[in-house]
């Protein structure tokens, strides 16, 4: 058990990063990483909505979707759980813990729309994880992100500072540093843990 | 709205992934191949369609407050849809594209051009704009695959083009494609997650560079024919 969750937690943030190899929310990676500052902020409101949100799925999926025979409404189901969790973790902020709240700002409602969120719980039901392994992916899977977007944000505060095409101002330029950023997480890729 | 400025906006001049930079965890994340580049790229196609129709059809009846909500749902409802009958029909795209068809529900395309067109426009004019925006979303990927396949394995269509059984299209992803030139001599890094960066890096710098180009083009003719006014 202590093995697999082991595995599980190298490989969400390492070995199968998701921005990295698999691509999962490269839109709040591409948007929100022009300051590390912002970039802690956007990482801390993933990692905590994706493991609440692998947390209730998973509770909804084998407790009421599965007993009924509905599985063929995950996808709606789970991005309505997911969409109302993050307004619900908002009004909770912004109650009880106003210093985070105004910290991640305009990042909280943005989590909705990312597909790391989304795609952690579609991963947990194909992969058959039971509940701890469930939240171990979802956390584990956005340190992993938040790991990316916090070196690719100290990237990028160079890149400002360097010469580059014209034509290359703006996304492009970031598009290729990403890609750089993702040759050196390649090494850990083909690594096995403890098999 | 005519058809004409709307075919050249969604394919070129307003193209989803080029110009509005959205959408694009998938198109990173599929096109290694030809058969998941067309897949996806007709999968969004019919889900944007749908969406665009339904949405303008009962724009006036959305409160404002919970509209982004019923977006949401109708969108997932249609994606639903669509993952089931790949998964009935065309089992081989589902499992080629996995994660990423339920996934296109948080693609920012349809949600965006529900949010930013279907609202204000008529159900003809969002029909045709889900249209040429879903084939700008298709043209892309199909380039992407294109180079990340040509240079990356040295193939043209895999999945897609069956040469073994006689030239012809094929639907089960057991097609090899074309070999152009041996698959040991291509750059084999482009077909990793690295060369789906760097591709579409590459991409949107040469369409800002057609885009500037042809504004600074203008810019001059239009200087020009000003200048010829004063003279006369």
């Amino acid at each position: 058990m202590l093995t697999n969750i082991i595995s599980i937690s190298l490989g969400a943030i390492l070995i199968n990063n998701f921005i990295f190899s698999q691509f999962l929310g490269c839109c709040p990676f591409l948007g929100c990483s022009s300051k590390v500052d912002t970039a802690t902020g956007m990482g801390l409101a993933v990692v905590f909505v994706m493991g609440l949100a692998s947390a209730i799925c998973w509770v909804i999926d084998q407790f009421i979707l599965v007993p009924l025979g509905l599985e063929f409404l995950q996808t709606l189901a789970f991005i309505l759980v997911i969409a109302s969790l993050v307004q619900f973790v908002e009004m909770f902020l912004k109650k009880s813990v106003p210093s985070l709240y105004s910290a991640l700002g305009i990042y909280l409602p943005l989590i909705t729309t990312n597909c790391a969120v989304l795609g952690v719980v579609l991963l947990n039901v194909q992969n058959d994880y039971n509940f701890i392994e469930s939240v171990v992916y979802g956390v584990t899977g956005g340190l992993g992100f938040m790991l990316a977007i916090v070196l690719f944000a100290s990237v990028r505060e160079r890149v400002q500072f360097s010469e580059y095409p014209e034509c290359f101002e703006g996304f492009p330029i970031c598009l290729v540093s990403a890609g750089l950023v993702a040759l050196a997480f390649m090494g850990f890729s083909g690594m096995q843990i403890f098999a | 709205m005519n058809i004409k400025k709307q075919f050249t906006e969604g394919l070129i001049t307003n193209n989803p992934v080029l110009v509005q930079l959205i959408g694009m965890c998938a198109t990173m994340a599929i096109t290694t191949t030809l058969f998941n580049g067309v897949g996806m790229g007709l999968s969004v196609l019919i889900i944007l369609t749908c969406c665009n129709v339904v949405v303008s059809a009962i724009r006036k009846i959305i409160p404002n407050e919970i509209r982004l909500a019923i977006f949401v749902v109708i969108i997932a409802g249609f994606v639903t849809i669509v993952d089931l009958l790949l998964q009935a029909y065309i089992p081989a795209l589902s499992d080629a594209l996995g994660v990423f068809i339920p996934l296109i529900v948080v693609n920012c395309i349809i949600i965006g051009r529900a949010e930013a067109f279907c609202q204000k426009n008529t159900v003809g004019a969002s029909f045709f704009d889900g249209i040429f925006q879903g084939l700008g979303y298709t043209l892309v990927l199909i380039v992407m695959c294109v180079f990340r396949e040509l240079l990356g394995s040295g193939r043209f269509g895999g999945g897609l083009i069956d040469i073994a059984n006689g030239f012809r299209l094929t639907l089960d992803g057991t097609g090899a494609g074309i070999q152009i030139f041996p698959e040991d001599f291509g750059a084999s890094i482009l077909t990793l997650p690295f060369g789906g960066f760097i591709t579409l890096g590459l991409l949107i710098a040469i369409m800002q560079y057609a885009l500037k180009r042809s504004a600074k083009k203008k810019e001059a003719a239009e200087k020009a024919q000003k200048e010829a006014e004063e003279v006369c």
